[in-house]
């Protein structure tokens, strides 16, 4: 547009009148739409650093987590950090190397196969599974054989990211230019040689950003864990065995608790968890900003 | 898919090929891990359908079609949900007659009116509604926002109480934590990925177009309305279609703000519930029929999500498609 006016100035201003009108209230009530999405986000971010700035300290972010009837500022939240980084942390681990072998699979050996396009398109239909689903899923398949332990909760955060990091490292992957998967066979290097040595370096910022996104995504859901991980009060090192907590599931609790020390506690989490995602989606940015060589 | 190396590979020539003779085990092995990632999501999805449905089935044989009645009442055994799934309905809808409108606005403003060097602060922005984490939403609105707009909810009833249509939606019992409540906090979370859908859609509107329609005289509103709506049209409605899926299926913010009250109402400022709330609230004390209830009402959910998805990507690839095609 800017070209069009630089090259012409007097004859292309807008007209005058009605059709001037609305075009600059049409514009204005689009900015108008952006600011309605800003209020609510400012809202509930200051409302959180508000109310949970007051209650971080070295001992809230290690202690263990108090009876919800405790006064305001004994007690914290580190059973919750853990069990949050641990089920977290198991779950990336078995998500993210499976998501993208499956974007592997769909863009480097199914291509255009009927069988490649109908898992891409669940894969995508996977994503819009609701996440208390996964718990429900991993309750029955899990929990109910197995008993209540961190692992279950991974499990069902890896049911969720694993269509996610599949949808992202397929994108990813397609933008890979096939000049570099020719130049490798044409040295006589094998398929699996090509994609591992050749195409997942090509786009691993990519990769690693979209696995990053997926983790900020599991890292806050609540869900799946509510029938998965039980509850616990102190913290459980051991992922695979016995009652475990998270910080979503910590904030949930106290959210509906009747007590001032309780709804302190579940602002003082809500801010640690705001934070840990947006960390993560920041350090998403900074790997796209970085290693990505081939962006949209 | 727009790779064509499956041809010029070794690994998909025809049978009769030398070289696949002396393919490597470890080139093998990496093509079945693969395939196998790959098949695991459809793997997953069908053991969600069969393991939650076997759960739910006592509750299907023993209630049959009794299910979509409004009488739910654990304590004598009465599980009909159709309360839940009228408050499914009704917070779905509010959250993406809200958001829609907001969201295609952000993604034209995005797309055609700003410059690109604003347009990515505002993508950000956008995308950070979208990392606040469910429970976060859930734990502000109940102690702050439900409150908040408990007054303004008491004002509007008061104003429109005993008047046609509108009586019945906003007039009294009102409370913060309802209906609409529910549904302004779900407008606020689909917003992000009903923006960046439509703006994806919007992108691929060629410049040519536009460009056409500014040549013949037309305002940018003019252009937007005669080029770029016609050609998005069919994706922002699979955008609209995935936002309302979203919104089917949240839950932990749902559950904090809706009020926990299984009844049918027309009032939209009174105490509801939805499918995912009632599931995430009540489970833990659910046991025999309640829990295989809750179960089936679970796999309602999945289908119902599941068919919303397929009709969205659906209608999205088939755009995508005929956008490729012109």
């Amino acid at each position: 547009m800017t070209a069009i006016t630089a090259e012409q100035k007097p004859d292309l201003r807008e007209p005058k009148g009605w059709r001037r009108t609305k075009n600059r209230t049409m514009t204005a009530l689009m900015v108008l739409s952006f600011i309605l999405v800003i209020i609510p986000l400012a809202f509930v971010l200051i409302t959180v650093i508000g109310k949970g700035a007051s209650a971080i300290s070295w001992s809230f972010l290690t202690s263990d987590i108090p009876p919800q009837t405790s006064p305001v500022g004994v007690g914290g939240i580190g059973p919750a950090i853990v069990g949050t980084l641990e089920i977290t942390a198991v779950a990336t681990v078995m998500a993210v190397p499976l998501g993208i072998l499956g974007a592997v699979y769909l863009n480097e050996y199914g291509g255009r196969n009927p069988l490649s396009a109908f898992i891409g398109f669940m894969a995508d239909v996977m994503t819009g599974v609701p996440s208390i689903i996964m718990g429900l899923f991993i309750f029955t398949v899990w929990t109910l054989h197995f008993g209540l332990s961190g692992f279950g909760g991974a499990l069902a955060l890896a049911c969720l990211m694993l269509p996610i990091v599949i949808r992202s490292s397929y994108e990813i992957l397609r933008l890979v230019p096939n000049s570099l998967r020719e130049g490798s066979y044409a040295l006589g290097a094998s398929k699996a040689r090509v994609t591992v040595t050749v195409v997942l370096p090509a786009a691993i910022g990519g990769i690693v950003s979209g696995s990053l996104l997926a983790i900020a995504r599991a890292a806050g859901e609540t869900a799946p864990l509510l029938f998965t991980i039980g509850a616990a009060h102190t913290t459980n090192t051991n992922v695979f065995s016995g009652a475990n907590t998270s910080l979503p599931s910590l904030i949930f609790v106290n959210a509906s608790s009747p007590y001032a020390g309780a709804e302190a506690l579940g602002w003082g989490a809500a801010l640690t968890l705001v934070a840990i995602a947006f960390i993560l989606m920041i350090a998403a940015r900074l790997v796209t900003a970085r290693f990505a060589r081939y962006t949209h | 898919m727009s790779t064509t190396v499956a041809q010029a590979g070794p690994a998909s020539a025809g049978s009769a090929d030398p070289l696949k003779e002396r393919r490597p085990l470890g080139d093998r092995v990496f093509q079945i891990l693969a395939l196998a990632s790959g098949l695991l999501v459809l793997v997953i999805l069908v053991w969600i359908a069969v393991s939650t449905s076997q759960q739910a089935s006592s509750w299907f044989t023993t209630e049959g079609w009794k299910i979509f009645t409004n009488n739910w009442n654990p304590a004598a055994n009465d599980f009909g949900a159709l309360a839940f799934i009228y408050g499914t309905a009704v917070t779905a809808l509010i959250a993406v007659i809200m958001a829609v409108p907001v969201s295609v606005g952000i993604a034209m403003l995005l797309t055609e009116v700003v410059p690109y060097r604003w347009s990515r602060p505002i993508v950000y922005v956008i995308d950070l509604l979208a990392v606040v984490p469910s429970v976060v939403w859930g734990l502000w609105g109940i102690l702050v926002f439900a409150p908040w707009l408990n007054h303004i909810y008491a004002h509007i009833g008061s104003a429109v109480q005993g008047l046609w249509i509108l009586g019945p939606l906003f007039g009294p019992p009102t409370s913060g934590a309802s209906f609409f409540t529910a549904g302004v906090i779900l407008a606020f979370m689909i917003t992000p990925i009903v923006t960046s859908l439509s703006r994806e859609v919007i992108a691929t509107v060629p410049t040519i177009d536009k460009e056409g329609a500014y040549a013949l005289g037309a305002t940018r509103w003019e252009m937007i309305m005669g080029a770029v709506w016609p050609h998005s049209q069919g994706g922002v409605v699979g955008a609209v279609l995935l936002g309302l899926g979203r919104a089917m299926g949240e839950t932990i913010a749902v559950a904090l703000v809706i009020g926990s009250s299984a009844v049918i109402t027309s009032h939209l400022f009174a105490p509801g519930y939805n499918m995912s709330a009632v599931i995430a609230n009540q489970f833990g004390e659910a046991t025999g029929v309640f829990r295989a209830a809750l179960f089936g009402i679970g796999v309602l959910l999945f289908v119902f999500t599941i068919i919303i998805n397929v009709l969205a990507h659906g209608v999205v690839e088939r755009s995508a498609r005929r956008k490729r095609g012109a």
